[in-house]
């Protein structure tokens, strides 16, 4: 297991955050992929307008976001003593706090609690907490199925998918090719089913009533988990969020430790931030907050599951920590240019998008996801509308850094990268150099298909595996001033 | 080292190598309190309701009964399930069950339920049940498609924090917030209404 400042960070082998390939080579495989561009395309120019709207609406939006980052900023400094009082709050109610160091002590504590219900079977609510560690993978390899209800989660869940949005998971499938998922995997499926979208939610909706009903263990995450009362807080818009929440006999929460907030109050704050941000709406359909056991009233067998799994290494980095800010809206996703071209699965992480590339290096190491935080154009859109104020670009910068500082740490010598930077502060220098350098980059015209370049010889291949070069002029600058007559 | 322990120690390792940060309390420079007046506050929380798809009804006190009535026998429900502790008249048509632990099956087999909200949020549209007499457990909201809510005037509130600040007696008990019917946007994020949960929810605004 890798560390950061002595301090574990995610256990490789287990769960969802690395990598597969780099992502300049998954990224090429993406754009090559038109119906999943035009999919993205539509549904991420939706979601903007409709964000855009509802937070035109507020005239304090500005100063909710404010408060929001002040909040974590403050559960971040004292995030132990936060976590304590949570403990003893839920406890004292009748829930049973569990703590987790990493992905597979939590998979191993949520499979022996099932195990303890004596259920072959869970549903879940959608929950990234549960994607991360590979929880469904886990139960399987126990013997037990877990039935993931929320819509986009069942279409990953039946299609054999992975997740490629924070929000809606299948955003890269539209509506002809969920029907198609639908009518070969979903039993029972009445074989006339149309692509409307309501058609298809009512699909879905009978196709899990039964399990709804019978279910015995329900397995979710937390959007939120107040200290000062022990309150945890799922918002979801189906009800399949309540249904889990509430039908069954046993509750297990997985909840990553950054996910408390000190105090009652705040969720006056988070509640105008998350649903604007997130689907865009002024609220969303439903929100549930559980306190403990209620005698007479939804599960009477409560457990809560604290995870690390390398947020503590991200803590450690004060350039870096305010990632563990993120309430997981997904805005980022929605405005960012590079997303919206390579859709979520480039990032080979369950975190996505810009908030993805600068969430899952810091909590697997930088080296397992080395390429990740280069996966941007430090635009700053994703700056612009986060609703806890992440500036986003700069962690990337930094992060850019810590991975060449910790590649030249690893390997002894300098990267190519700051060998190349050193050779053009050599040639940029001088005068004559750059011109003769200039005058040998015409060379390169020669390289030119389609008026661009995609393939430098080494060592400038390095520059453009992940991008074309531009063609060099014919002439410089320097030389059409000359042309002109001008000194 | 249990995992508790060990857990613990690597946050104030954390914080000891990055520093802990601000600290002080968290400047409250966003809007707390509304200031509509009670018919506005009353025409926002029927507007931004019926936005997301909610049917709203407006009564008075004399009229509460005859909407309930109407509401009722235009959905076309008499199997009705009720929360212990409602005081609200219904109609001689309905067949009237008052939940005492029906299972989830059984909830399935009714026509709607009838209950009251603990506070309803103007801005958003945004009713909050709470689980004390007359909005009962949140099963019996949650299974029957048809979801009746009456809501009084003193119960709207113009923002989300006024609800928050309100709900703070009720934060032990299990809340349920509810905008609308429920939906999803997880295909194309086009919205749909109707999964779930309760795929109709009428609400019954009562003027003071």
């Amino acid at each position: 297991m890798s560390t950061f400042l002595g301090l574990p960070t995610a256990p490789p082998g287990v769960g969802h955050l690395r990598q597969e390939a780099p992502f300049p080579v998954a990224a090429r495989q993406a754009l090559g992929n038109a119906q999943l561009r035009s999919n993205l395309r539509k549904a991420t120019t939706t979601i903007r307008a409709k964000r855009a709207a509802v937070v035109g609406e507020l005239p304090d939006w500005e100063q909710l976001r404010e408060a929001g980052q002040a909040i974590k900023a403050r559960t971040m400094a004292d995030l132990g003593r936060y976590l304590e009082q949570l403990e003893s709050e839920v406890s004292a109610r009748g829930g049973i706090v569990h703590w987790a160091r990493d992905a597979a002590e939590a998979n191993q504590i949520v499979t022996r609690l099932v195990r303890e219900a004596d259920a072959t079977e869970v549903v879940k609510v959608k929950s990234l907490a549960t994607d991360e560690i590979g929880l469904n993978d886990a139960l399987a390899a126990a013997g037990i199925t877990a039935h993931e209800t929320d819509l986009a989660e069942l279409i990953v869940q039946l299609g054999r998918d992975r997740p490629s949005h924070i929000l809606v998971p299948a955003i890269h499938r539209n509506r002809a090719e969920i029907r198609d998922i639908f009518a070969r995997e979903m039993a029972g499926a009445d074989p006339g089913l149309t692509d409307e979208p309501s058609a298809l939610a009512e699909a879905a909706r009978r196709y899990l009533r039964r399990k709804f009903l019978t279910a015995t263990v329900a397995v979710s995450g937390a959007n939120f988990a107040v200290a000062e009362t022990g309150t945890l807080c799922v918002v979801e818009s189906e009800g399949n969020g309540r249904m889990c929440l509430t039908l069954p006999r046993t509750l297990i929460t997985v909840m990553g430790i950054e996910k408390v907030i000190p105090a009652w109050t705040d969720l006056g704050v988070f509640l105008q931030l998350l649903p604007r941000s997130s689907t865009g709406e002024r609220m969303n359909p439903y929100t549930s907050m559980w306190t403990g056991v209620t005698p007479g009233d939804g599960p009477q067998a409560l457990h809560l599951v604290l995870l690390d799994n390398g947020r503590t290494a991200a803590l450690a980095d004060p350039a870096g920590r305010d990632a563990l800010h993120c309430i997981r809206c997904s805005a980022c996703l929605n405005v960012c240019p590079v997303y919206e071209r390579t859709g979520g699965h480039a990032y080979g992480s369950v975190y996505p998008g810009p908030i993805g590339a600068v969430l899952s290096p810091q909590l697997t190491g930088v080296a397992d996801n080395a390429s990740l935080p280069f996966a941007s154009t430090l635009c700053g859109a994703c700056y612009d509308v986060c609703p806890v104020k992440i500036n986003i670009p700069e962690i990337l910068v930094h992060l850019r850094a810590r991975h060449v500082e910790e590649d030249i740490r690893e390997r002894g010598k300098p990267s190519a990268e700051a060998i190349t930077m050193a050779a053009a502060s050599w040639v940029m220098v001088s005068p004559a150099r750059y011109a003769t350098a200039q005058a040998a980059s015409r060379a390169a015209r020669l390289l030119r298909r389609r008026g661009r370049i995609s393939g430098l010889p080494p060592p400038l291949a390095a520059w453009t595996r992940a991008r074309d070069a531009p063609v060099p002029p014919r002439q410089t600058f320097r030389q059409w001033w000359r042309s002109q007559g001008r000194p | 080292m249990t995992a508790r322990e060990e857990v613990l120690a690597r946050i104030e390792a954390a914080l000891r190598t990055g520093g802990t940060g601000p600290d002080g309390p968290v400047p409250v420079l966003y809007r707390t309190h509304g200031d509509l007046s009670l018919p506005e506050l009353l025409a926002l929380a029927a507007s931004r309701l019926a936005d997301y798809r909610a049917i709203v009804r407006r009564a008075t006190a004399a009229t509460l009964a005859a909407e309930v009535s109407a509401a009722l026998a235009k959905r076309g429900a008499r199997r009705l399930v009720v929360p212990p502790g409602l005081d609200i008249e219904l109609p001689a048509f309905a067949e009237v069950t008052v939940d005492d632990g029906l299972t989830p099956a059984e909830l399935d087999t009714y026509d709607g339920v009838v209950s009251r909200a603990a506070v309803a949020i103007a801005e958003t549209g945004t009713i909050v049940l709470d689980g004390s007499p007359g909005q009962g457990r949140r099963a019996i909201t949650l299974v029957p498609d048809y979801h009746l809510c009456v809501v009084e005037a003193s119960q709207v509130v113009h923002l989300v924090p006024e609800a928050v600040a309100r709900l703070a007696s009720a934060a032990a008990r299990p809340l349920t917030w509810i905008s609308g019917p429920s939906a999803t946007s997880d295909i194309e994020l086009e919205r749909v209404e109707g999964v779930h949960g309760p795929r109709t929810l009428e609400v019954v605004l009562v003027a003071a």
